[in-house]
């Protein structure tokens, strides 16, 4: 338990914060009034009767650039140890990390000219 | 590392502590440590919790002044002295609102939404220092812990865009998702590189290693570059405006939020002005010295000939270092809310160009710059 000492404050703080909107929307929920109408419960467009749902297939153009993101995430996930503890490792440690970023830099490029982080 | 946190602390002033005081004075009534360790965890978490809330309705007051004054108008007058009470009938007027669920919604999800975006925002405030030990818990992981927390709420954002089965709102989703995933990684390399000065994720770690030269030590003069990209990313990550396409008002009425009304808006209104607040803390904490003077406290107290262990200079020391920390990061708001009524929104092919050709190829030069110079002038960046 030596490693998560001082997380029991987190467990404790996720439950402080959770009060936040539970009491917000009971409170509302006695406060408010409630007149329910098929009319007022229609889905917003602008006016217009809704054309269709909103829950259809369609392209996701952001689809590349989640994938590029989880890429890069799991980098700097790696980086992170490398960098508390840098000072300890030393020229070598910078070296390997310079081959691992350019590795990931040849990534960065190959998706770039592949046009997989145009929006289009 | 820790080690040398710990003993780079001991050198400086231990600063007031007021978890131990409390304990002390508790077992001393004849309370087991435990149980006066179990009465005193939920006390600095509910006052940070109502101090983020206060900090929101500042925000809100001086977002409506500070954007008056751009306009050349007078702005909220009447509600309080000055208006200032103008953000508390704000929220009154919406506990008092109707609820309306979109018939064609999915309306566990629907609430789930705003309640998934808030809790994690406040959650963060864990680890934000406002002094040596006036800090809710100094966990070892900070700031990474604050990065984690930060890329939860995109998954609230998108679940909302998603059940309210409106085109606007999943547009606004996917928009607010795309957007904190493009600029989450220039934003965690930029603090990474701090975290490689001061060899610790620990936010109070990162602030030590800040402190003794007053503000020459402030870390802004050594990651400059750092500092521009998380500043922009922290922008963007709290979707202000030049960064607000996901609630872009001519284009998608108001993103994801466009079916919300009464509380459930204003659980995302408070998690949106919650989030900046604390951006602009990190700013503080991560890059302009955090709760340190411009002025070493400790010289000042030299000077003035006061021994650094007296007990009201501990206090003074204390208040000293909490106002720091809210003028700084206030500072931080004032420029975020100038912003916005200075650069227009961009668009979404801009916004995606500079979080991944711009800010990322950058974020990792400097992380490596930072490396590089570590290993030529191990001094000055941190050993």
């Amino acid at each position: 338990m030596f490693v998560l000492s001082g997380y029991e404050y987190l467990l404790g703080f996720l439950l402080v914060s959770s009060l936040v909107p539970a009491l917000a929307l009971t409170a509302a929920k006695l406060l408010r009034p409630s007149r329910r109408g098929p009319e007022r419960r229609t889905t917003y467009e602008s006016g217009m009767e809704p054309i269709g749902a909103a829950w259809i297939q369609f392209n996701i153009r952001y689809y590349m650039f989640a994938l590029v993101f989880v890429i890069f995430d799991v980098e700097t996930v790696f980086l992170y140890p490398w960098a508390v503890a840098f000072s300890q490792l030393g020229l070598l440690a910078f070296i390997e990390a310079l081959i691992f970023v350019a590795i990931l830099v040849v990534g960065l490029v190959y998706a770039w000219r592949k046009g997989a982080l145009e929006w289009s | 590392m820790y080690t040398y946190g710990r003993k780079r602390r001991a050198e400086h002033m231990e600063g007031i502590d007021l978890q131990q005081t409390f304990i002390r004075s508790l077992t001393e009534l004849g309370i087991p440590s435990g149980a006066a360790k179990a009465i005193w965890m939920p006390l600095p978490m509910l006052l940070m919790i109502i101090g983020a809330t206060v900090g929101v309705l500042v925000t809100v007051w001086l977002e409506r002044k500070i954007s008056a004054a751009a306009q050349q108008r007078i702005g909220p007058e009447y509600i309080g002295p000055l208006g200032v009470l103008a953000p508390v009938a704000d929220g009154l007027k919406l506990i008092f609102k109707e609820d309306t669920v979109p018939a064609k919604s999915d309306p566990l999800l629907f609430t789930l939404g705003p309640v998934i975006v808030v809790i994690p925002v406040f959650l963060s405030y864990l680890i934000v220092p406002f002094g040596q030990n006036l800090v809710i818990t100094n966990v070892s992981m900070g700031v990474l812990l604050w990065i984690s927390l930060s890329s939860v709420v995109p998954i609230g954002l998108l679940m909302s865009g998603y059940a309210s089965n409106n085109k606007y709102s999943l547009l606004g989703g996917l928009r607010a998702a795309a957007q904190s995933i493009s600029y989450e990684i220039p934003l965690a390399l930029a603090v990474l590189a701090v975290a490689m000065m001061s060899n610790s994720l620990s936010t109070v770690d990162i602030v030590d290693q800040q402190s003794g030269y007053g503000i020459l030590g402030w870390n802004i003069w050594r990651q400059p570059i750092g500092f521009l990209i998380f500043w922009i990313a922290a922008l963007a990550e709290c979707e202000r405006i030049p960064f607000d396409l996901p609630e872009a008002e001519e284009e998608l009425v108001a993103g994801y939020q466009t079916e919300y009304s009464g509380m459930k808006f204003a659980l995302f209104y408070l998690g949106s002005y919650v989030n900046l607040v604390l951006s602009a803390l990190l700013v503080a904490v991560l890059y302009l010295g955090g709760w340190e003077s411009p002025i070493p406290t400790s010289l000042l107290a030299n000077l003035a000939g006061v021994s650094e262990t007296s007990a009201w200079l501990e206090i003074v020391d204390a208040a000293v270092g909490i106002t720091m920390t809210l003028l700084k990061a206030y500072f931080l708001v004032f420029i975020a809310i100038l912003l916005r009524w200075t650069v227009p929104r961009v668009r979404i092919d801009q916004l995606l160009d500079l979080g991944w050709k711009f800010l990322l190829p950058v974020s990792l030069v400097n992380l490596l710059l930072t490396a590089a110079l570590k290993i030529a002038f191990p001094v000055a960046f941190g050993g």
